[in-house]
């Protein structure tokens, strides 16, 4: 027999929260019994109000005072990078376990295919209980980065996330330079670049563009056909649980002489670039919006293996 | 009374996509020494791509930023320094080390209908005192109703002045003047004209602006600048001041010390030439975002298609500022004869 489904909340009602609770519904491990959000109008909300769930538009704290909150053991937070960093003592205090979705990067960075279960540890006695998923951008790329840095190593990572003006909604328009920091930070501490770089666009095209990412890598030299295989790899790890996820044209490689990177000097290799394209699987936003998911789908699954693990103790 | 305006020189920034970021620090103080002496109100120095643009996917400049705004910096005698920054590329951070360095102006970028990225960044602008604008790019993409209603929100975050800004040189005459027309009526602070010559109309159209009441143009020795290169300012000065009683307007830059400065500094600095050829022309022909110019060339020659195709097609998948990476993504799908992708545009 399977273990009671964990008992869970998502704080935030836009874009990502919503694509979360849409997951969160499909998934055996996990049961979302909670969302909050500071809009009483906003569409997430009302839609799971209407499956059910109990909504607070008064945020954290409207959260708190129901008695819901005594059961939930994890919470997801969708909302934005400083709201984050005022939720996170509270959720500690309460002993909630806390997935961060902003890029306000409270815990440690986790990105499944590099890291999902290092952090584990945190959510033992004593530990932080809290865990960040970098950024959409960040998991878009970081994938790539990290495989490359099996093979060889990488100088300098850089990454170009294009997302659908559509799919980005008041908090992710509040928190761009967060983004580019955070994803910057993650190239490095998971992927294990010497030096990271993040840019995001925002493009306004009707009908909506699929997400875009292109990661362009400095590294030293290496058996190229080794380097393809392990990205290539790479992609199809992160395929399943992101579907849409692929390659979107042929890996490029060529010579760089003398590259003057900022932050690191005068850098010789092989510039690799490898474009990717990542489509959603329609949840809440059309399936334009890959970065939805990108993001949803990886803290579902952190979600589910602490659920599984019992890392979440005895508050089911 | 005659009315001011404002000459913002972008050579040091604009004109770094023709020279792929490679002006050099000597070259940098050559300019902005003859923008000085000449009057120019403010000149403008960052990479390209704004500060932080610095990448694999811009170009890397020649030098560090913070080199090139304190060498700049330590030359001005009445001109004012400033910087480009465009959120999602440059941060917070970059513009701090600006202000350090000694920029006092700094327009904050964005695509025409994604103000709202700008606010935090307007907001820390004005926190350290600094002469803000908010830079609408791409703007011939927008109807003018709507780019008004970006403009108001630039000008809700602090930005002294909100700039029209024709990144693909793609208007036509009545189209920068209904777009400056508009901002003026709606707007209380100021407004601004940037754009580029590859339609043929880069003094023309800032001359229109002008009329308009822009209170402030932007414009390059030579023109050096992406694409067909920016509005020149040494003919703007010479056409503004023939123009001068009819317009009742005047400007501070003296128009000797412009000509001897575009060419006999700026001019032999080129290395390809800042023209309306036939790949700059179809920048402003497909509506296509001016700096894509070297890149498209480049991925021409590497995968061996034509650079105007990529222009084209560029423009019709709608890709905007900053979207550098699809060159290549384009020029891969020419080459391999893959299906078209992505959205229509407005472009032919």
């Amino acid at each position: 027999m399977s273990a009671p489904a964990t008992a869970c909340a998502i704080l935030g009602s836009g874009h990502i929260g919503s694509d979360l609770a849409a997951k969160i519904a499909r998934s055996k491990h996990l049961r979302l019994c909670a969302m909050a959000g500071v809009d009483r109008d906003s569409q997430g909300l009302q839609r799971a109000a209407a499956a059910g769930i109990f909504t607070t538009a008064d945020g954290l704290e409207g959260l708190r005072a129901h008695p819901s909150y005594a059961d939930v053991a994890l919470v997801f937070d969708a909302t934005s990078a400083q709201a984050h960093l005022a939720h996170a003592p509270v959720l500690r205090a309460d002993g909630k376990a806390a997935i961060d979705l902003t890029p306000a990067a409270v815990g440690p960075f986790v990105v499944p295919i590099a890291n999902l279960s290092a952090h584990l540890a945190a959510f033992g006695p004593g530990g932080g209980r809290n865990v960040n998923m970098v950024t959409c951008g960040g998991q878009a790329t970081i994938p790539i980065v990290w495989a490359a840095s099996r093979v060889t190593t990488v100088h300098y990572a850089e990454i170009v996330a294009a997302i659908a003006s559509r799919s980005a909604g008041p908090g992710t328009r509040a928190n761009i330079d967060e983004f580019t920091r955070t994803t910057a930070h993650g190239l490095e501490v998971v992927g294990g670049a010497r030096r990271g770089k993040a840019i995001i666009v925002l493009n306004p095209a009707e009908p909506p563009l699929i997400m875009r990412d292109t990661v362009h890598l400095l590294v030293a030299e290496c058996d190229a056909e080794a380097l393809e295989a392990e990205i290539r790899s790479a992609i199809a790890e992160v395929q399943t649980y992101v579907p849409g996820y692929r390659l979107a044209a042929p890996i490029v490689l060529q010579p760089a002489k003398a590259a003057r990177v900022p932050g690191l000097g005068v850098v010789d290799g092989v510039h690799v670039t490898v474009l990717l394209e990542v489509a959603g699987a329609g949840d809440w936003l059309p399936t334009y919006a890959g970065n939805l998911d990108i993001m949803t789908s990886a803290a579902l699954r952190m979600g589910e293996l602490l659920a599984q693990g019992g890392e979440l103790g005895g508050a089911r | 009374m005659t009315r001011r305006v404002l000459l913002h020189d972008v050579t040091l920034r604009d004109g770094m996509h023709a020279l792929a970021h490679q002006i050099t620090i000597e070259q940098m103080v050559a300019v902005a020494q003859a923008v000085d002496r000449a009057g120019v109100d403010l000149i403008e120095v960052s990479h390209g791509d704004g500060l932080g643009g610095g990448s694999l996917n811009y170009g890397f400049s020649r030098h560090d930023e913070r080199e090139y705004l304190e060498a700049v910096a330590a030359v001005l005698t009445r001109t004012t320094l400033g910087v480009l920054l465009l959120p999602g590329v440059g941060t917070v951070t970059d513009l701090r080390m600006a202000y350090a360095a000694g920029a006092r102006n700094v327009r904050v970028a964005t695509h025409c209908t994604e103000a709202d990225i700008s606010a935090q960044h307007i907001e820390a602008a004005r926190g350290l005192g600094m002469d803000v604008g908010g830079f609408l790019m791409m703007a011939h993409s927008l109807p003018t109703a709507a780019l008004v209603a970006q403009a108001r929100k630039m000008e809700s975050y602090g930005a002294h002045i909100v700039y029209v800004v024709d990144s693909a040189g793609a208007m036509g005459m009545a189209d920068a003047r209904e777009r400056v027309d508009a901002l003026k009526g709606a707007l209380s602070c100021q407004v601004g004209f940037h754009n580029h010559d590859n339609l043929g109309l880069g003094v023309a159209n800032t001359l229109v602006a002008i009329e308009a009441g822009a209170d402030r143009v932007d414009a390059s020795l030579a023109g050096l600048g992406a694409g067909a290169g920016n509005c020149k300012l040494e003919v703007l000065v010479a056409a503004l001041d023939r123009c001068r009683e009819r317009l009742d307007v005047e400007v501070g830059a003296a128009l000797y010390p412009l000509i001897d400065a575009a060419d006999t500094i700026v001019r032999p600095m080129m290395q390809r030439p800042v023209q309306i050829d036939g790949r700059a022309l179809v920048l402003g022909w497909a509506g296509v975002y001016s700096s894509f110019l070297l890149h498209a060339e480049r991925a021409a020659a590497r995968f061996g298609v034509d650079a105007r195709d990529i222009l084209v097609e560029l423009g019709r998948r709608g890709m905007v500022g900053g979207q550098e990476d699809m060159i290549v993504d384009v020029a891969l799908a020419l080459r391999d004869g893959a299906p078209r992708q992505g959205a229509a545009s407005d472009g032919p």
